[in-house]
């Protein structure tokens, strides 16, 4: 009991070791003085200033929030009004509908680019509209996000009582604000989920906006694989530590106001 | 609310568009020639590029199925843990996830280098030193550490589920500890491991940065030879096509074979 119990600890540490020990070596090398990424030659925060007097990242980080932003709204209000229709839709319909929403989520994101690619360039070559760039950016963006939405947003409408907003109408509320006023908070959770899962979604994709935005729209990513492609340089270093200590506030915080939360829930369940 | 379903109707505009349409022009430029008559050629082409097939499905297969050796004790520790060891650990496998899969990338080409950290280690021990990026293993390597969390999660999300009185009847029983792994655990955790698998394939096996970035120049993947024929020097849309159509249709089966050993059982562990 004893021995297996430290067997699976030492194992649990090895993998964690594995997942983590090249993001903590990418981040020491940050504050390298040299451009060495094996020699360590004094502390300097060179790379940071060169990171932060950078146009074109900046650029880029900017164009991916706003994408980002956009696609996630886009892709929520389209989402939750696709899962709201779905639920009252015939059967048949209704799984043609969800196969075809699984499509994106199945597909490599290779041949979702490219079909898309394909698309956008055969428009724009007959009308002269929709210039791969910022716009089909978007367009691309909404449709691999859209799948998480609804899938996020239909279990919540499967455990809600249908009966309830039938009550609220048959008390006189108009649909549209039974439907604000009794299905909206029930779905609400459903709904920031799937908004968070289509903004960081969209804020990470790489493959599928390489395809689809042309040479005039440049996500950060994109950059990313521009300068690894080329030579290594430790800002790149740099931007990976910025990111990371972002991404583990966000998460942390996260977690605590879950944890937190499911506590409260328990203790509150417990007194009851 | 049988009413509602029009509500549904901009998603399903959205997918026609820039989905179902999309699709259908990978398989036009797959079956037509640049003038636009019917051609089976392209599809032909793929005994020219066979090895680049091949050598995807076998380092996809190889990736796949290091995900799985390291990953399922991983995510059995994780499901007998404590409550508290179990949210650290899953925001520990999620915290990598959430920083750019570029990044995590690059990071193994800085520590895989002729002259990277590794080798450099390894030098002041006086071995080496050893070619390690630029090689077939360097990229399976990138390939596992970049997805093991998407095998490890499903399988986690199912075993979690495993009621702890099975454990007790499987040693009331008289099992001891391998054969209720054998016989208990690993059957119920069989649909999580499927969508584990399916979550590493697909990505590794139709991945054009993983390769090209550990892979140099000279390890191509199916993925490499799609992404050059669109965005290349000299495209060819419709070889391009073809070769994507292919893949989609392997994919496909081997996701088709896969669901006939697990037993019907509906989404085993999406994660999220």
């Amino acid at each position: 009991m004893k021995a297996s119990k430290l067997l699976s600890r030492i194992y649990t540490v090895l993998i964690f070791l594995f997942l983590y020990a090249p993001i903590v070596v990418l981040i020491v090398f940050s504050f390298n003085a040299t451009k060495s990424r094996s020699v360590w030659k004094g502390f300097s925060l060179r790379w940071y200033e060169n990171l932060f007097n950078d146009e074109t990242i900046l650029g880029a980080l900017w164009v991916s929030i706003e994408v980002a932003v956009i696609a996630a709204i886009v892709a929520t209000i389209i989402g939750t009004a696709a899962a709201v229709g779905l639920k009252s839709m015939n059967k048949k319909l209704r799984s043609v509908m969800l196969t075809l929403n699984n499509i994106p989520m199945v597909n490599p994101d290779i041949v979702t680019g490219i079909s898309m690619m394909l698309l956008f360039v055969a428009i724009f070559g007959a009308t002269g509209l929709l210039r791969p760039g910022f716009t089909t950016l978007v367009i691309a963006h909404v449709t691999f996000c859209i799948p998480y939405v609804i899938l996020s947003v239909l279990p919540k409408l499967n455990q809600m009582n249908p009966s309830i907003y039938e009550a609220a109408q048959d008390l006189g509320c108009p649909p549209f604000r039974a439907f604000m006023k009794v299905v909206m908070p029930e779905i609400m959770p459903g709904i920031i989920t799937g908004v968070m899962m289509a903004f960081t979604l969209s804020l990470d994709d790489f493959v599928i906006s390489y395809f689809t935005s042309g040479s005039t729209a440049q996500t950060l990513p994109m950059v990313i694989y521009s300068m690894t492609k080329r030579r290594i340089s430790p800002k790149v270093n740099a931007l990976s530590a910025v990111m990371f200590v972002i991404v583990l506030v966000l998460l942390v915080a996260i977690n605590a106001r879950q944890i937190a939360e499911q506590r409260r829930t328990r203790k509150t369940n417990q007194d009851i | 609310m049988k009413k509602d379903s029009w509500v549904a109707s901009p998603f399903m505009v959205w997918v026609v568009i820039f989905t179902v349409i999309p699709l259908g022009m990978v398989c036009w430029y797959a079956f037509t020639d640049a003038s636009g008559a019917f051609t089976f050629d392209n599809i032909l082409k793929i005994g020219t590029y066979w090895t680049y097939l091949k050598d995807s499905l076998i380092m996809g297969a190889v990736a796949t199925f290091f995900c799985l050796l390291l990953g399922y004790p991983l995510a059995y520790i994780m499901s007998r843990a404590s409550w508290a060891a179990q949210q650290t650990m899953m925001m520990l496998l999620m915290l990598p996830q959430w920083m750019n899969f570029l990044l995590r990338t690059y990071a193994w080409m800085t520590l895989l280098e002729n002259n990277g950290l590794i080798n450099h280690l390894l030098g002041q021990l006086g071995i080496g030193p050893f070619h390690m990026i630029n090689t077939k293993g360097a990229i399976i390597l990138g390939m596992v550490y970049n997805f093991l969390p998407y095998m490890i999660l499903p399988i986690y999300s199912v075993m979690e589920k495993i009621h702890s009185s099975l454990f007790e009847a499987a040693n009331d029983l008289g099992a001891d500890k391998l054969a209720t792994l054998r016989r208990v655990v690993f059957p119920l955790s069989l649909p999580g491991v499927i969508t584990g698998i399916t979550m590493v394939f697909v990505p590794s096996v139709s991945t054009f940065v993983i390769s090209k970035l550990l892979g140099g120049g000279n390890n191509m993947l199916i993925g490499d030879v799609i992404e050059r024929l669109f965005v290349g020097a000299a495209p060819n849309y419709n070889v391009g096509a073809a070769l994507s159509l292919v893949l989609m249709v392997l994919i496909l089966i081997s996701m088709a074979v896969m669901k006939k050993f697990d037993d019907g059982e509906e989404t085993g562990g999406l994660m999220m």
